[in-house]
């Protein structure tokens, strides 16, 4: 989608005012760990994906968007997946009660903390699948990437859109997120060869941007066609 | 470490930042965010859809355990051990498993190497992904607007920002981190650490460098 999130390029958004690393908390205020451990949770609940979870960060209101905090729009968007899933009901959350337990077979996959304690120490879920044909592109390949106006999730950054860059590397074949953040979570992957993608900054910005510099980014083979 | 710091932060405390413009991460939230939230907590709770001592396990791991330790052990061993340097730029989760370190968000993680010709700079424009496991959960500012718009298009300006000035001719290579690889920056060994161990030359790696907004620490500043 062509949202308010796709932010790379834009104008007047002001200057960054780091915090001294030394004595910045992990969580600026306690609400914020919790809303961060319950998304946690209610992903291990096996309902969505990571990309369903960006894109319901995604399709909040672009105001609401700019003008929340990021732990404010991962609250929001907790919300609306568990709603969207059937996990919560409007009601219940007005209520702040149940009307009804959850079903057994979500509640059988409830977080434990020793599940926790192991996911810390482990390395994760994997995001390559088996690839059903060979990659099309190689690392010199020029290509340009194709301008993506899906409404839905895509990782096709708006400002490299159409733009000429160089295959730098194949990163093998990725779980697609275009398709995966609109999929049944328990069901097939689609994957797709990624590569990164090398753009000089003159291409993307212009004569303003270094001559020197160079922006690489992670894209899909669909996102991308060949150029010479 | 960064993130060995009193975690039970609540209520409306002000940290010291100005509040002239709309900046993503330092709006300050309306108590009824706060609110809402403990709602939320009791209703998941309640309705048997979580647990509260695992989301007392995950609040404390991310502000204990992950964090940026396990990011400088892994650099700091690139500058001492040129055999490791080379795995972990050609492979980084097969090097990083190799010294023992096990962490999430690892299984597709890239190092890339700052160079007198080169330096790194890391962004995820559409989100924030970031490499929790090496550098634990990202700052505010990585997560703020201005850093994810601004990052790629002019992140000279965004580096003087952090007090990096570079000469012109060193390319400035920016990763948006668009899909599940991570990226992790190794900078450069600062001068003046000849014969410095891989312990206490970790002391010298921060988070700021690793993400590539700034330097290694020199040694004439530590301590």
């Amino acid at each position: 989608m062509i949202g308010v999130h796709d932010l790379g390029g834009m104008h007047g958004l002001g200057p960054i005012d780091p915090e001294p690393e030394e004595d910045e908390p992990v969580f600026h205020q306690a609400w914020e760990g919790r809303i961060f451990a319950m998304s946690q949770a209610c992903s291990a609940l096996g309902r969505w994906s990571i990309d369903a979870s960006r894109h319901a960060r995604e399709r909040l209101d672009p105001v609401v968007y700019l003008r929340t905090s990021y732990f404010e729009k991962w609250l929001l968007s907790l919300e609306s997946l568990l709603v969207e899933h059937g996990l919560l009901t409007d009601e219940e959350i007005a209520r702040g009660s149940p009307t009804s337990p959850a079903d057994e077979d979500v509640a059988a996959r409830r977080l434990t903390p020793a599940q926790v304690t192991s996911s810390i120490t482990s390395t994760g879920r994997r995001f390559d699948v088996e690839p059903t044909a060979p990659p099309r592109f190689r690392p010199g390949d020029r290509v340009r990437l194709r301008p993506v106006t899906t409404p839905g999730h895509t990782r096709a950054v708006r400002y490299a859109q159409g733009r000429f860059g160089t295959v730098e590397a194949h990163r093998g074949c990725h779980v697609l997120p275009d398709h995966s953040a609109h999929a049944d979570a328990a069901g097939e992957h689609v994957g797709a060869h990624l590569y990164s993608v090398s753009f000089t900054a003159d291409e993307l910005w212009g004569a303003w941007a270094s001559p020197h510099d160079t922006v690489r980014v992670d894209l899909w083979e669909p996102y991308l066609e060949a150029a010479t | 470490m960064t993130n060995d710091h009193d975690g039970g932060h609540d209520g409306g405390h002000d940290h010291g930042h100005g509040h002239g413009h709309d900046h993503d991460d330092h709006t300050e939230p309306p108590s009824e965010t706060a609110l809402r939230v403990k709602a939320l907590e009791s209703l998941l709770v309640e309705k048997g859809l979580v647990e509260r001592p695992a989301l007392d396990t995950l609040v404390d791991a991310y502000e204990t355990k992950v964090g940026p330790r396990n990011g400088a052990a892994v650099v700091a061993r690139a500058w001492t051990d040129d055999e490791f340097r080379r795995r972990l730029l050609d492979d980084a989760p097969a090097a990083i498993s190799s010294i023992g370190i096990t962490a999430p968000k690892g299984e597709h993680l890239v190092a890339v190497a700052n160079t007198p010709r080169v330096h790194n700079l890391v962004v995820c424009t559409l989100c924030s992904c970031y490499p929790w496991g090496m550098l634990g959960l990202p700052p505010a500012w990585y997560k703020s607007a201005p850093y994810r718009a601004r990052a790629v298009r002019d992140p000279r300006g965004v580096l003087a920002e952090f007090g990096t000035h570079l000469a012109d001719d060193v390319e400035v290579r920016v990763w948006d981190s668009t899909s599940e690889v991570r990226y992790l920056v190794v900078p450069m060994r600062p001068s003046g650490t000849h014969g410095w161990s891989a312990e206490e030359l970790q002391e010298l790696v921060t988070r700021n460098s690793m993400v590539g907004v700034e330097p290694a620490r020199s040694p004439e500043v530590t301590s």
